[in-house]
């Protein structure tokens, strides 16, 4: 078996920061693997140590710059990864959804995995919608928040669970060829090995323009446009303690005999 | 002049309180467009879910009688046929663990934008300004589209629709493709039982990511010993199985509503707070001022964890 996973670097945000335009400034952003996909790269190494999958294949929408997180990934045990970029993304400030899956599902057709895992969702815009609609434009199976899968895969099927609302998981079985969105804590993530590490350099890093997929421009135009981004008005009159550690505490202490649930 | 169609929720034969925040976030889209409301309840026990459903400002209610749980190849080849028939602009949906199930293929095969977790909606008829949350909440933004879309909303940020409606109810006769529904349901499983009930308790220590490493869990168990109090935590904390799941507080996990729930680290993502938000009073303690854990709290210390939680502990001779 072949597994495609979705890898995306996402932007991090420092604790005090500031917003031009549309954007937060470049010096308050860092990047890290997405949270979800580290996930998602961990089940698809385990399925291949289980001799499961054959091979795990990671692809990446994003610029050079990117390399790092993809290095991340082929570190944690993916064999190669694919990097799609194109001057024509220079600057998008939002790739939005249906973007994504024009370009994601053109990789998915030339490489033709038998499973692809994305993440739920990406930490930082949070569509929480790109598995699903990849699948739905490759014509693969899905599942949405999928937090266990079996490894043995019989009669082509993946049997998963997925995590409903309130502590409800529903047991599902999905056809394969299928997308995943895998949820955090359906595994433990591994640390890259010294080892890892150096032979992540050696692995093939193919970086691919939209020309080579035989999308068009015109495919990826985000039909939605970010307009602005602002700081949420905060809902409650949050009362603020000041002071050292000890006068905070003694202040929250007091709070806790006020109310009476405290010896 | 154009409709809205809202695709509700129900599981094992009840509906979900997000049906009824569609019904109102679908009624004000509606009015925007000046068309009518149509409200689509797929597989159940339909027609008690339509008479629910059929609240003050509802026009339509599009029953689908066709299996008893949710799947999403039913959900998704219903929806694009309703769209056919109604021609409707904005398809809402709820940003549910289902709604995602759905929501992204409909729009895509219906060649429409997707816009998800939407936390308010305005249109004029023609675009449409949705707002929403990225980097875990710090920012939102807004995000115009133009013509028809799929719009999927976030829990809890509507009222829920009241009052008895007078819409028509309507069968839909929908046509199945057996063979494209490649997905099977075989069950539910309740996890996350045990001997702990935090729901149960006056007092929550909930300790999130800030705690770095499992052996620092011991200062929060201190604070809740000197307390009397019950520990629970963000998702991260069972996800790395330094807590059991039955101690998770949020979407996932439990909702909780105690007197006092202090916050420990815990930076206030959408997941959590809906299993928290109803707490009576809500400390934060966090080095980050502008978490989004400190717009619904009550009272904040804005400093170190490894500093205020032992300071605190003594304060109760622990
Ligand atoms: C479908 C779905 C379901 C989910 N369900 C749940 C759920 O049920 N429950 C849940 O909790 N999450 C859930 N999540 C995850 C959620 O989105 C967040 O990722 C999670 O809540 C973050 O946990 P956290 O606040 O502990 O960690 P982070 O977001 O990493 O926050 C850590 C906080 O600690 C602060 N901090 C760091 N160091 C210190 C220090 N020394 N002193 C004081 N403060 C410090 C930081 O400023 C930060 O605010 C779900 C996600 C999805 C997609
Ligand atoms: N730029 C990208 N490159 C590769 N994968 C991506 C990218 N954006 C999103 N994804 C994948 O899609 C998942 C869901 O993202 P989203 O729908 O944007 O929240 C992520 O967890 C990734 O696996």
């Amino acid at each position: 078996m072949k597994i495609l996973v979705t890898v995306k670097e996402v932007a991090t945000v420092e604790d005090e920061f500031e917003i031009e335009g549309t954007e937060i400034a470049d010096q308050y952003l860092g990047a890290d693997l997405n949270e979800w996909d580290d996930y998602a790269i961990e089940e698809a190494v385990q399925l291949q140590e289980d001799g499961i999958a054959d091979e795990v294949v990671t692809v990446t929408i994003g610029p050079e710059d990117c390399e790092q997180t993809i290095r991340q990934a082929l570190a944690k045990g993916a064999d190669r990864a694919v990097r799609v970029w194109d001057d024509s993304l220079e600057g998008v400030d939002l790739l939005d959804v249906n973007a994504k899956t024009e370009i994601l599902s053109a990789v998915i057709e030339d490489e033709d995995p038998d499973l692809v895992l994305t993440g739920v969702q990406a930490g930082d815009d949070s569509f929480g919608a790109t598995g699903v609609s990849v699948a739905e434009e490759v014509g693969y199976q899905w599942g949405a928040v999928v937090n266990h899968l079996e490894h043995d895969f019989d009669d082509e099927v993946a049997s998963v669970r997925r995590e409903l609302e309130g502590g409800v998981e529903e047991l599902t079985d999905i056809e394969l060829p299928a997308v995943l969105t895998i949820q955090t804590g359906i595994n433990e993530p591994r640390y890259a090995s010294l080892r890892g590490i150096r032979q992540a350099q050696r692995k093939e890093l193919d970086v691919q323009g939209l020309a080579d997929l035989g999308v068009e421009e015109s495919a990826i135009e985000s039909e939605l446009t970010l307009t602005d981004m602002y700081e949420p008005e905060s809902e409650s009159d949050v009362t603020v303690w000041e002071g050292s550690a000890d006068e905070t505490a003694s202040e929250l202490g007091e709070l806790l005999r006020d109310k009476g649930v405290a010896p | 002049m154009s409709d809205v169609l809202a695709v509700t929720d129900h599981r094992r034969g009840e509906l979900r309180d997000v049906s009824y925040e569609l019904i109102t976030a679908g009624r004000q889209l509606a009015n925007e467009t000046g068309g009518d409301l149509h409200i689509a309840v797929i597989s159940g026990t339909v027609d008690d879910f339509a008479e629910k459903l059929n609240r003050n400002g509802v026009d339509a209610v599009h029953t689908v009688s066709h299996g008893e749980e949710f799947n999403h190849d039913v959900y998704t080849q219903t929806i694009t046929q309703l769209y056919d028939e109604l021609a409707p602009q904005f398809v809402l949906t709820p940003n549910s663990v289902n709604g995602l199930d759905y929501a992204p293929a409909v729009a895509n095969q219906l060649d429409l934008p997707v816009v998800t977790d939407t936390v308010d909606l305005e249109t004029d008829g023609e675009t449409l300004i949705a707002t929403r949350e990225m980097y875990g909440g710090k920012v939102e933004t807004t995000n115009e589209l133009e013509g028809d879309a799929v719009v999927t909303i976030r829990g809890a940020e509507w009222p829920k629709a009241e009052g008895n409606g007078d819409a028509s109810i309507e069968a839909f006769d929908v046509d199945i493709d057996e063979d494209a529904v490649g997905s099977t349901v075989n069950g539910f499983e309740e996890v996350g039982g045990g001997d702990v009930d935090i729901s149960e308790a006056d007092v929550l220590v909930s300790v999130g990511r800030g705690i770095e490493e499992e052996e620092n869990l011991s200062i929060i168990q201190d604070l809740a010993d000197a307390l009397d109090a019950t520990v629970s935590s963000s998702r991260p904390i069972v996800d790395n199985g330094w807590l059991p799941k039955n101690r998770q507080v949020g979407q996932s996990g439990k909702v909780v509503t105690p007197d006092v729930y202090i916050a420990i680290g815990i930076s206030g993502a959408v997941q959590h707070v809906a299993g928290m938000k109803g707490s009576d009073t809500i400390v934060a303690i966090n080095t980050d001022p502008n978490a989004p854990i400190m717009d619904i709290a009550d009272y904040a210390i804005h400093d170190d964890l490894f500093d205020v939680v032992p300071a605190l502990t003594e304060e109760f001779g622990g």
